[in-house]
């Protein structure tokens, strides 16, 4: 074995040696397979927990209710019961603590996502009281008649 | 705050309808990727068949197809470091290989590739390294005193210029040489494989893809190695022509060397570049042939959008033409060099419309989209992803050669 | 029964004698880490979408983005909505302009006026990942950056991803994008941060007509699985073997 033959080849393990020390260092111990497969589960097992920690925004008509329960009552009669309060409030996030954060879209355009009247077969769309946008009463907004907490006008 | 950059936006257009997250997320490096590593195993398979196979109308190109194919090595790498959105974690690839995934291997090959090509590098010169150390002994100015010690670094201290220790480099060459061919064809092979396993991608999927890209690859290398050759042979028996004078024996020797090299060189390129034109005509024809649902979208793609570069391009220029001027008898330097050029030209534009042609439709089998090829870069993306980034890569070799041929000369003629 | 579980060992010694490879197999786990890594097997997330339901009001859309600060005003998203058009001739109409985010307030499809006598079916589906029991983009990630979890979302790793987009070219579905801020993939997580608190997605808490949901496969009273279980559902693009775990309730062969 003392030929020099090997020499390129003492380099090149030096060189994986020095690989491995540093992929020793470099990659978080909790690196590995956590499941049943190479294929699917081969990963860092905390990144697990950078995903459970991401804030939650959206808190849920529930939250409203713990200050606004009028407000939750008055549009759960109505026909708007379905709609979620941060879909127009926009996400409630620290709000308690925070009130001035939430911004209202009173748009015209947040009320024809639904209400633009689309005659689509087998589409739930089509049951949705619907009207066109360009003859019914354009650049007016729509809380200027209609409440959304209570929408019908009827009911106004 | 970072500005907000959607990858691929600036440079796709989309038409018809196009899933929304959908863009040429793979562009212009992810073609001068497999181009390159082509380049680097067609130079090795090409010294080996000298070295292995006992070709020896190879032997002057061996050695300099050999040298040539360290300077492409690192360039290999180049494109895949422009193009990853987190360079500095490529080096993850080492330290967490997931060997289900056809790139994970890359690290690993491309490194054992890198080890067998220097080593073969150093047995074939470790004799003239020795020669060196003692060539510029009396020589006290600082640049020889500097070389100097450079070549014993080299030699890592082997200095047994005994038979007994000669024939044993000889051995390992060709032992070198013999591992080197199956890991070159693998370390692009599986470049095709990269791609030939998406089964997302219509075009992409096909068992056919990492045969072709190996015969392609081999046909671009010997093409660059030939190339590369004729222009510096010219540049010598030009510089010989004016030191000495046009009708010199020595400028006759030259040019005579070079023809007879690039003759017998130029039969091996045409034998793998007969295997790539039919295994390519024969994927196409497949898919013509057995019409899956996803034909009709590739149909429109390959005879409509993208015909000029598939059939004018790529198989007319890049395939038939060479073809046609390497069968033409008496050759002569200057056809063999437009043969050259074309033939380069041609696995180019197999590599572009394997990865750009692969995205220009969408999964949705309902749209299409088109790259526009950045020319002048506004961003460090459309620098790195773009005619630039392209123009950047694709020369380094030629530097890095310079560099490297003046420590391992590869072109001493006799 | 007792073919799968001897394909459940077969497959478990493969893929632990290729687990033997990457050097951080042979370390002990902690018990805590065996109980995370085992994950809470009686769980299985899956989807279910009726297309039926979905008006193309596109809040799913905007809740999802701002649930999980996908910039709002870039052309990707994780979650989307498409809208089908079918005519009496044949011709068929598909758009999801900015991923259906503002929804669909026009009749005009692109600046195609469509006369109304003329549809025959029309209708919007919405998209997202697909958490497949077999993803295609975990098999490729090159260094482990993506993977499932052992409740069967499939998530990212936005430390470790390199960004080399192998992911995205895999996922026959198109979910995925480079994330414009970390320069990451990025795709659904199932708003994994949520369900893991026992909230609903963003998106499926969002939408006012229930055309989205979210359940526990493996808990048979799963309001969501009673309706998996006893309806007539489908996937997309069953022909990849992904085996996709977004069930549609109203699938139409003119859908992508």
């Amino acid at each position: 074995m003392k030929s020099h033959v090997w020499r390129p080849l003492y380099l090149a393990l030096g060189a994986i040696a020095l690989l491995l020390v540093a992929r020793k260092l470099m990659v978080p111990a909790d690196f590995g397979v956590h499941g049943a497969s190479f294929t699917y589960n081969f990963y860092r097992l905390a990144s697990i927990d950078d995903w459970k920690n991401m804030p939650v925004h959206y808190r849920g008509k529930d939250t409203c209710t713990d200050c606004h329960e009028d407000k939750v009552k008055a549009i759960n009669a109505s026909p708007h019961a379905q709609i979620q309060c941060e879909n127009c409030h926009g996400p409630a996030g620290d709000h308690p603590d925070n009130p001035e954060l939430l911004e209202i879209d009173r748009s015209r355009a947040l009320c024809l996502r639904c209400h633009t009247g689309l005659p689509y077969p087998s589409s739930h769309r089509a049951d949705l009281p619907g009207v066109d946008p360009e003859n019914h009463n354009p650049r007016t907004e729509c809380a200027e008649c209609h409440n959304p907490h209570n929408p019908d006008l009827e009911a106004m | 705050m970072e500005p907000l950059v959607v990858h691929g936006l600036s440079w796709t257009t989309k038409e018809l309808f196009t899933y929304p997250n959908e863009f040429i997320y793979w562009s212009i490096q992810i073609v001068m990727y497999p181009y390159m590593t082509g380049l680097v195993a067609g130079a090795f398979v090409l010294s080996s068949l000298y070295h292995v196979f006992g070709q020896h109308d190879l032997k002057d190109m061996a050695r300099f197809a050999l040298v040539f194919s360290l300077a492409l090595l690192p360039v290999a790498m180049m494109p895949l470091l422009f193009h990853l959105q987190q360079p500095l974690r490529g080096v993850n690839v080492m330290f967490t290989p997931h060997f289900t995934s056809a790139i994970a291997a890359f690290g690993i090959v491309f490194s054992t590739y890198a080890i067998i090509v220097l080593s073969e590098i150093w047995f074939v010169y470790r004799e003239y390294f020795i020669e060196q150390t003692v060539a510029l002994q009396g020589n006290k100015s600082l640049s020889a005193t500097l070389r100097r010690w450079t070549y014993h670094v080299l030699v890592l201290g082997a200095y047994d210029r005994s038979p007994e220790a000669m024939a044993k480099d000889k051995k390992a060459i060709k032992l070198l040489a013999a591992i080197g061919i199956p890991v070159a064809c693998f370390l692009h092979g599986y470049a095709g494989f990269i791609f030939g396993s998406v089964k997302a991608n219509a075009l992409w999927m096909s068992p056919l893809m990492p045969v072709i890209f190996i015969m392609s690859a081999i046909v671009s290398g010997i093409a660059l190695c030939m190339l590369t050759y004729i222009v510096i042979m010219e540049f010598k028996s030009l510089s010989t022509a004016l030191a000495k004078g046009r009708g010199d024996e020595s400028v006759q020797v030259i040019k005579g060397v070079a023809m007879d090299v690039i003759s017998k060189t130029s039969r091996y390129l045409l034998g793998f570049l007969l295997a790539a034109i039919i295994l390519e005509l024969l994927d196409l024809i497949f898919r013509g042939y057995t019409a899956m649902k996803s034909w009709d979208i590739l149909r429109s793609v390959m005879y409509g959008k993208d015909f000029v570069n598939i059939f004018v391009l790529q198989y007319g220029l890049g395939d038939l033409v060479p073809l046609v001027l390497l069968l033409m008898p008496r050759p002569t330097i200057r056809r063999t060099i437009i043969t050259l050029l074309l033939v380069l030209f041609g696995v180019f534009m197999m590599r572009w419309n394997v990865v750009i042609g692969g995205q220009a439709f969408s999964l949705s089998f309902a749209g299409y989209m088109h790259y526009n090829l950045p020319i002048i870069p506004h961003s460090v993306e459309t620098f790195k992803e773009g005619l630039l980034g392209a123009l950047t890569v694709g020369s380094t070799p030629f530097v890095l050669f310079w560099f490297i041929n003046k420590f391992v000369p590869s072109l001493r003629y006799r | 029964m007792s073919t799968s579980r001897r394909q459940f060992l077969k497959s478990a010694l493969a893929s632990a004698a290729v687990t033997a490879l990457p050097l951080s197999a042979f370390r002990l786990l902690s018990p805590a880490e065996v109980r995370a890594a085992i994950g809470d097997a009686r769980v299985r997330w899956a989807f279910l979408v009726d297309t039926y339901k979905c008006v193309g009001c596109g809040l799913c859309v905007k809740a999802c983005k701002r649930e999980n600060e996908v910039p709002y005003d870039v052309p990707v998203s994780r979650t989307w909505v498409e809208r089908y058009v079918v005519l009496k001739n044949g011709k068929s109409y598909i758009e999801s302009p900015n991923g259906g985010r503002d929804g669909y307030t026009s009749p005009k499809i692109g600046e195609s006026n469509i006369n109304p006598d003329e549809i025959v079916k029309a209708f919007f589906v919405p998209k997202l990942c697909n958490h497949c029991e077999k993803p295609a983009c975990v098999q490729v990630c090159p260094v482990g950056a993506t993977y499932q979890t052992n409740d069967g979302v499939v998530l990212i790793d936005r430390k470790w991803c390199i960004g080399c987009g192998y992911c995205i070219m895999a996922c026959p579905y198109g979910v995925r994008f480079f994330h414009p801020v970390y320069k990451v993939a990025e795709k659904c997580t199932f708003c994994y941060h949520r369900i893991s608190k026992g909230l609903k997605a963003a998106c499926v808490q969002a939408c006012p007509f229930g055309a989205r949901q979210i359940g526990n496969l493996k808990d048979p009273n799963d309001p969501v699985t009673k309706q998996i279980m006893t309806q007539r559902v489908s996937v997309l693009k069953e022909e990849y073997g992904t085996k996709p775990q977004v069930f549609y309730i109203g699938l139409d062969a003119n859908v992508r």
